[in-house]
This record gives structure tokens, C-alpha cells and sequence, in this order.
């Protein structure tokens, strides 16, 4: 059985340093955008929340591929655990997104930046993955097909970026999101470490919850062993029914 | 190929013979055109709204053939059958989405000309062999993810209501390019050739999606 | 002007700041938040692992009822 709780610490305190850390740089090291002033900083953390979710997804869907090779459960429940974390991350993402939006152009939603487009179509397609895995009762079905779900859905992210993109381009010049090229040197540092951060972020997260979800179920197993089947409440809704 | 063939005759023959799917599908797009004019207030629409409004009709008429798509099998046994014979699985893959596609072709026959009739202000003669090529590259769009989706759909409790909601934000990479493709094609002194960006992104979309579903489709069917 | 901001603090009070503090504050809730569901959660982890060794108590008192002269170990 994979214990996640090690190397836990480390990877927490990684993380906070790094945020930390990232959160200085915005504050007192990065200069001051000349369009858009203070409100830019948003930058900072909506960006890396952004493309850590975009990732997540992608991961979700490399992890349901290895469910659909090896049959092991294990995977599915990471599966589960990396979409679950990067759903969160989005919600953080569209959050912070329509906060820059309301500040940069004085509305609470615009269709003008491909980024916030494109996620809240992938948002809208992740959303259906809990409706469906809860919708399937035979555990083992569940798990087939929320792995066949997430390498589909992850394939989909990359695609839709694209077409999203290609159909902003020329609407608006100016969009929220500052392309990678022309990003000055301190700008790009903060940028780069904030991105670290969140990343470790979302590791750690991802390790926590793993670990809270296998000592739930090594308890109902030692229940299981100790007492016999009869004595197990039998979970309600969940991912890893067991 | 064989099975293909099999698989695909039979469906088509109930459709034949049934005659539900298909007429249903038509009426819905020919009666959504009139809820379009009297919601739009408009005689005639054109170029990116006339793209919209004909992409949007011809998602929903699809949804209604991608819900029944897989009951039949589900409800008689025909999933059980088919995984008892000696054949290729994703072949029921194949089938099933030219079936769909088949079935989207008729729809569009009826449908494009209605349009036209109905609703389109500029006439649809130059813009015809553009507007074939976008919608045919829209409509294995529509049958690959239609099929797909159909197939998780049919093995859950929420039948009808899980295949729409995963398969409308799966399908929007490829109703953008439709949309944008037929736009510059039905403007009152349009192209007579669709923007070559989209026809790529359409192209794309196909070939991406239509190899990943031949590949998960198998673990799909495993009881 | 740039490069005072770069080296000074910059905590301007006017509207721009409230909208990047609320971004941020959303970023803090929302891990904290988190925080507090997965305490909540050990805390039933830790009551499921109580109501076991209960359990397996009761089980083994039981059993030495029955068969006083098996010595069973103290569960821990």
C-alpha cells in the first residue's frame, strides 16, 4: 500500500516557502505595469492558477490512461483526487478572473480574454465528471468509465485552447493575459516563482488528500478484517467505495 | 469491415422500418427555424448570425438522435450479443457514428434548403460547395463525440441528461469552427470558399477525436 | 516613477487595491477553507479508528466470556 503522508512535510513547507516567497516578489520586487497599474498583479496569481488546473486536468487524464492499462485501482482514485484538485484550482482561476476583469475593463464577465473563455468550457465540461461517476453504481464500471472520461476530457483541454484562441484573436487586441514574449525580466521572475508555487500547491494538496482517502480506507479494511463484512457501513457516495 | 457493414445495415434498416428518429429530428430543426424568427424578430438573418443560428438547430436535432442512439442495444440485449461474437469491438464504434453521420447528412439535406428558405437572406447557390465541406467536417464531429458520449451515457442512471451535458462543452471546439466556417459563406456578399483556420481546426478536432474514441471505445463495452 | 515602486512597498488605498486584495484574499480563503474540510475530515478518521478499537474490545471481552481460560492481550 502507498503511504502518501511522506515526504508530505517537506513537499508543505516547499510550498509555502515558495508562495512566500512569490508573494514578496509581487509585492515589493515586481514593477509596475504601465497599461494597467496595480490592478496587473492579479497576474500573479490568476495566471498559475490557471495553467496548474489546465495541467491538473491533462494529469487527471494521464492517470486515468494508467487505470485503463494496469486495472489497479489506484489509479482511478488518483485519477479522481488530481480532477477533483484541479477543478478546485479552477474555481480559483474563474474567481480571480472575473475580479481582474470587473477591474480592468468594468465588467464582472468578458468574453474578450480567450483564457477565462476557454476555461469556463472546460470548467463546464469537468463538472459532469462527478454527476457521472456517481451516477454509475458497480464500482468497477464507475472506475472504467471515469478513466475513459478523463483521458477523453484531457485530450479535449490542449484542442479547445486552440480553438478558443483562434477565434479571439482578432476581436480584441488587448486582452487580459500578457503573452509570454514580451513579459520584462522581473516580471518574469515573479511570474515563473509564483507558478512554482502554486504548482507545489497543488502537489501537496493532491498528496493530502490522497493520504486522507487511503487511511479512510485502510480503516474500513481493518474493520473489514478484524470484525468481518457485516460490520461495515457501506459509503454513500464516494469515489472509492470499498 | 464486415461487421461494420452488419452493424450499420441493421441500423439503418430499423430506421427504415421505425421511421422516429430521423422525421423527429428534421421537424425539430424546421420548427426551430420559426421559434428563430419569431425570437429574433428578423425576416432574414445573415452572415455570422445566420452561421449561429444553423450550427445551434443543428446540435439540438443531433442531441435528439445521440440520445436513442444505444438504446436499443441497451434494452434488448444488444450489447451482450455483440460482445459474445468473435468481432472487433470498436467496430460497433465505427457503425454506430457513420450511422449517426448518415442520419445528419439526411437531417442537413432537409434542413440547409429549409433554412434557406425560411430564414437565409442572401441565396445559399455560391455558397453551397463551402458550406458541404464545413458541415460535412462538422457532422463527424457530431457523430464520433455523439457516439461516444451515447455509449458512457447508456450505462448510467441519468440516461438522457448525462449525454448532453458531457457532449455540448466536448463538442464546442467543433461548433466554433462550424459557426465561423459557414459565417463568411452565407454573408449577403460572401466567399464562396470558408476560411481556411477553421476548415484545419475542424480537420483537427476530427482526426484527434475520432482516434482517442477507437481507443477507449473497447473499454466502454467490457462488462 | 517605476523604479520607486520597485524598491518602495507598494500599498496604494485607492480602488485598484481593494480589487488585487480581494483577488488574493479569495486565493487565502479558498486554501483555508480546504484547511478546514480536511480537519474536519481527520477528525471522523479519527473517531472511525476509536468506534473500531471499541469494537474489537467488546469482541474480545466477548470472547473471554465464553472461553475464560484463552488469555487474551490488551488491545492497545
Amino acid at each position: 500500500m502507498t503511504t502518501y503522508g511522506r515526504g508530505l512535510r517537506g513537499l508543505s513547507l516547499a510550498a509555502a516557502a515558495t508562495i512566500t516567497v512569490a508573494l514578496a516578489l509581487v509585492f515589493f520586487y515586481a514593477p509596475l505595469d504601465t497599461d494597467q497599474g496595480f490592478i496587473q498583479k492579479i497576474f500573479y496569481i490568476h495566471v498559475p492558477l490557471a495553467i496548474t488546473a489546465l495541467c491538473g486536468f491533462v494529469f487527471g487524464g494521464v492517470l486515468g490512461a494508467m487505470y485503463l492499462r494496469t486495472g489497479d485501482r489506484k489509479w482511478d482514485i488518483r485519477s479522481y483526487v488530481a480532477i477533483h484538485m484541479a477543478l478546485i484550482f479552477g474555481v480559483g482561476t474563474l474567481l480571480t478572473g472575473t475580479i481582474w476583469a470587473k477591474a480592468s475593463w468594468g465588467h464582472w464577465w468578458v468574453w474578450s480574454d480567450p483564457t477565462l473563455t476557454s476555461f469556463l468550457i472546460v470548467m463546464l465540461l469537468f463538472a459532469t465528471y462527478q454527476p457521472l461517476r456517481f451516477s454509475i453504481e458497480d464500482p468497477e464500471r464507475q472506475s472504467r468509465y471515469a478513466s475513459v472520461f478523463a483521458v477523453v476530457a484531457g485530450a479535449f483541454v490542449p484542442l479547445n485552447f486552440i480553438a478558443v484562441r483562434a477565434a479571439q484573436q482578432y476581436v480584441h487586441p488587448r486582452v487580459l493575459t500578457l503573452t509570454g514574449g514580451n513579459l520584462p525580466g522581473s516580471m518574469r521572475l515573479t511570474f515563473l516563482v509564483s507558478l512554482v508555487g502554486i504548482a507545489l500547491l497543488y502537489t501537496t494538496l493532491w498528496k493530502y488528500e490522497m493520504a486522507a482517502k487511503s487511511t479512510r480506507m485502510q480503516v474500513r479494511a481493518l474493520r473489514r478484517a478484524l470484525l468481518g463484512e457485516d460490520s461495515v457501513v457501506p459509503l454513500k457516495r464516494s469515489a472509492a467505495p470499498s | 469491415m464486415r461487421t461494420v457493414m452488419t452493424v450499420l445495415r441493421k441500423d439503418l434498416l430499423l430506421e427504415l422500418r421505425g421511421f422516429e428518429t430521423l422525421p423527429a429530428m428534421i421537424l425539430f430543426a424546421i420548427v426551430t427555424f420559426v421559434i428563430f424568427h419569431f425570437g429574433l424578430n428578423r425576416d432574414t438573418i445573415d452572415g455570422q448570425l445566420a452561421a449561429g443560428v444553423l450550427t445551434v438547430t443543428l446540435l439540438f436535432a443531433a442531441m435528439l438522435g445521440i440520445n436513442r442512439l444505444f438504446v436499443a442495444e441497451r434494452e434488448q440485449g444488444g450489447f451482450d450479443a455483440f460482445l459474445l461474437a468473435p468481432v472487433d469491438r470498436s467496430a460497433l464504434l465505427v457503425a454506430k457514428a457513420t450511422a449517426l453521420f448518415l442520419f445528419l447528412v439526411v437531417l442537413e439535406v432537409i434542413a440547409v434548403p429549409a433554412f434557406g428558405l425560411l430564414l437565409l437572406g442572401p441565396s445559399l447557390g455560391h455558397a453551397l460547395p463551402g458550406l458541404i465541406a464545413v458541415l460535412a467536417l462538422g457532422d463527424v464531429a457530431l457523430a464520433v463525440i455523439g457516439t461516444l458520449v451515447s455509449a458512457i451515457a447508456v450505462q448510467t442512471r441519468a440516461r438522457d441528461l448525462i449525454g448532453p451535458i458531457i457532449g455540448l462543452p466536448l463538442l464546442l471546439p467543433a461548433l466554433i469552427g462550424m459557426a465561423r466556417g459557414a459565417g463568411p459563406l452565407l454573408a449577403a456578399h460572401g466567399s464562396s470558399s470558408p476560411p481556411g483556420r477553421w476548415v484545419a481546426i475542424l480537420a483537427l478536432y476530427d482526426v484527434v477525436f475520432a482516434l482517442l474514441s477507437y481507443a477507449v471505445f473497447d473499454f466502454l463495452l467490457e462488462d | 516613477m517605476s523604479s520607486l515602486f520597485a524598491v518602495a512597498p507598494a500599498l496604494p488605498l485607492h480602488t485598484a487595491g481593494k480589487y488585487v486584495a480581494g483577488a488574493y484574499i479569495v486565493f487565502l480563503a479558498m486554501v483555508l477553507i480546504y484547511v478546514a474540510i480536511m480537519a474536519t475530515r481527520l477528525a471522523r478518521t479519527e473517531r472511525e479508528i476509536a468506534e473500531l478499537r471499541r469494537d474489537v474490545e467488546r469482541r474480545r471481552r466477548d470472547e473471554q466470556a465464553r472461553d475464560p481460560d484463552r488469555a487474551g492481550e490488551p488491545v492497545a
